[in-house]
């Protein structure tokens, strides 16, 4: 929000995007402004490695993830296990192809979860001109009071054992960590959707569909939310990244996915203790997710020069 | 200032009701039970764990016993915990004390690298410090406090030996032996948190001076022949800290989040490691209590960055 706002208001936007006069799609045109981010193409690239390498991963280093040898405990990294091995002789390679499938996963899915949730309560207060706006505004300042780490820790500690038994010990887990991390982190969607409508909402475009009798569900659809979805996708893009760590802290915390589900958190939980003797333990899965959130954050700040139209790069 | 103060305490009254039943609730609806081990430990009768139940309450409504609570809280009583065997409010006081050493410690330690290099950095935007600033910024809030933490750890504890790894509230040593160990002990949680938040506060600090620098009051102060560093540190900090005080208010949550992420690493006995270890032994009354305390000190952080705010801007009126 605070990225776009132009230094002076004399700086008027938008004439440099109409001068070229060749018509580009939008899409288009956000690629070829994203292009210009040198360090956000890195990540792109980096990201995608990292996406491919934990898709395609098992087939190509197709070592059981719970495979205990007893002769090679607390291995460095060798041709036979490239990033060692654990106290019970696990290769860690595998374990963590099989743990950055589940932390990319968490983080998406608490993504579209949250942005989903932002937009929804966003967009109704943002629409609203009566009390259901103070009302939501109060809510979401509710929800950004909330100590949110350990409500987390609490709600996922409490619930796990049910939510076990409905859908499975993954997959429980997995639906109880996704719903709480989005359910806490949708508020400053939330809360920039609501400025984005308050400043459409009144704009020329808006008040001509409402003359042509658009009803304010035609308004809001087609008319104020794709003008306002740019800094919703910057926002969704870091939020992957704030879920990724809210999920590897839950599971460093040891309250997460369980012993036997490898995520990323979970290894250095388990690896903390051993740090003396086996610090690679620690950093392969530590510099995983670095590198992870490292790159999603870059990529999010070439979006956000890529999304803005006012920018002239 | 005083009526405005008032006021803002009866509106954070609401807000503090609605989190106490959020919580209270969310742990009444969990199954655990923290009389589990009672039931398996063959020497308490049937009986007897029938009467403590019906003495703690735990078989009546939800919303009875939100209110009990509620009520004992309003006249101080917190409870009893369940695992410690003393009062919860002796346990937190306890405790409260070393949090707030470290997260305040961490925060100055943030606030005194994020103003100078976000203040720099802005006025020579694009430079070379500028990007550097920005890209370690970004390394900053991208490497999570339990990476960091254990980093710190395998570099300074295990390979140079100079700081000890975990905190002890009982050092056996008077007077400036003291403070020297607890300094040595506390150098590692409070850098790694401090760091951390450096990073994202620059990152404010830096957007906030771009947006106010190019302003014409600053160019009228250069006019009037002001030295550049008195436009920058009078004229330009000052107005580019407005926002910053909101920013620094909203990232409280997890400021005190990451607290207990540090806490955990390094042993800080806080009362993060003490909401860990109170989830971990099914101890409610601990647990309810701590994460209260959580959500009020969030509150409280908020009403005095409002506070700051006027005192920062006085074009904003406390009415």
């Amino acid at each position: 929000m605070a990225g776009s706002t132009l230094a002076s208001p004399s700086a008027e936007p938008a004439v440099a995007a109409s001068a070229r006069g060749v018509s580009v799609s939008p899409a288009r045109e956000t690629w070829r402004r994203f292009r210009r981010h040198r360090l956000a193409m890195i990540s792109a690239l980096v990201l995608g490695m990292l996406i491919l390498g934990v898709v395609v991963g098992p087939f190509l280093w197709p070592v059981a993830i719970n495979e205990i040898d007893f002769s090679a405990q607390l291995q460095g990294p060798s041709w036979a296990h490239p990033f060692g091995t654990d106290d019970l002789g696990q290769d860690i390679l595998a374990r963590m192809i099989y743990g950055g499938r589940i932390s990319l996963a968490v983080g998406l899915a608490a993504m579209v979860v949250a942005t989903f949730v932002g937009v929804i309560v966003g967009a109704l207060a943002g629409m609203s001109r009566r009390a259901l706006d103070p009302f939501l505004m109060w809510v979401t300042d509710l929800f950004l009071s909330l100590p949110q780490l350990p409500l987390l820790l609490l709600v996922i500690y409490l619930f796990r054992e049910q939510l076990k038994a409905v859908f499975g010990l993954e997959g429980g887990v997995f639906v109880l960590i996704v719903v709480v991390i989005g359910g806490l982190r949708w508020m400053p969607v939330a809360r920039l959707v609501r400025a984005q409508f308050f400043s459409l909402r009144e704009k020329e475009f808006v008040e001509a569909a409402k003359a042509s009798g658009a009803t304010s569900w035609r308004q809001m659809v087609h008319h104020i939310l794709p003008n306002a979805i740019g800094p919703v996708i910057v926002a969704a893009t870091i939020e992957v990244s704030s879920a990724i760590i809210a999920e590897s802290t839950l599971s460093f915390l040891g309250l997460g996915f369980p012993p036997d589900i490898p995520t990323w958190g979970r290894l250095l939980f388990d690896a903390k203790d051993q740090l003396d003797v086996a610090p690679h333990w620690a950093m392969f899965p530590g510099a995983a997710i670095f590198l992870t959130v490292l790159s999603i954050n870059f990529i999010g700040d070439g979006l956000r020069d890529a999304l803005d139209p006012r920018r002239v790069i | 200032m005083a009526t405005y103060l008032i006021r803002r305490l009866l509106i954070a009254i609401p807000s503090l009701l609605a989190i106490s039943l959020i919580l209270f609730t969310v742990l009444a609806l969990a199954p655990g039970d923290p009389f589990e081990e009672l039931a398996t430990n063959p020497n308490v009768p049937p009986e007897v764990r029938a009467a403590l139940r019906a003495k703690f309450g735990i078989d009546d409504p939800v919303m009875v016993r939100y209110f009990r609570w509620l009520a004992a809280m309003a006249q101080g009583d917190w409870g009893f915990s369940f695992a410690s065997r003393i009062n919860v409010d002796s346990l937190i006081l306890q405790r409260v004390p070393t949090t707030l050493f470290v997260v305040g410690s961490s925060q100055l330690l943030a606030l005194a690298i994020a103003l100078p290099v976000g203040i720099y950095a802005a006025t020579r935007p694009y430079s070379l410090f500028d990007q550097i600033a920005n890209t370690l910024a970004f390394v900053g809030f991208s490497l999570p406090t339990f990476f960091t933490g254990l980093l710190f750890i395998l570099l300074f504890s295990i390979y140079l030996d100079w700081l000890p790894f975990v905190y002890r509230s009982d050092i056996a040593a008077t007077g400036w032996r003291w403070y020297w160990e607890m300094l040595r002990q506390a150098i590692m949680p409070i850098t790694v948190l401090g760091l951390f938040q450096a990073a994202s506060y620059t990152r404010y600090v830096r957007s906030a001076v771009l947006d106010v620098v190019r302003l014409d009051y600053v160019t009228t102060a250069r006019a009037k022949g002001l030295s550049e560093q008195k436009v920058t540190i009078r004229h330009v900090a000052r107005n580019a800290l407005i926002p910053v005080v909101t920013l620094v208010a909203l990232q409280m949550p997890a400021v005190f989040g990451g607290a207990i992420v540090t806490e955990q690493i390094f042993r800080v006995p806080g009362i993060g490691s003490l909401l860990i270890s109170a989830i971990l032994s099914n101890d409610t009354p601990v647990v309810m209590a701590v994460t209260f305390v959580f959500a009020c000190l969030v509150v409280l952080f908020n009403l005095i960055a409002d506070l700051l705010y006027g005192w920062l801007d006085p074009r904003i009126s406390f009415r």
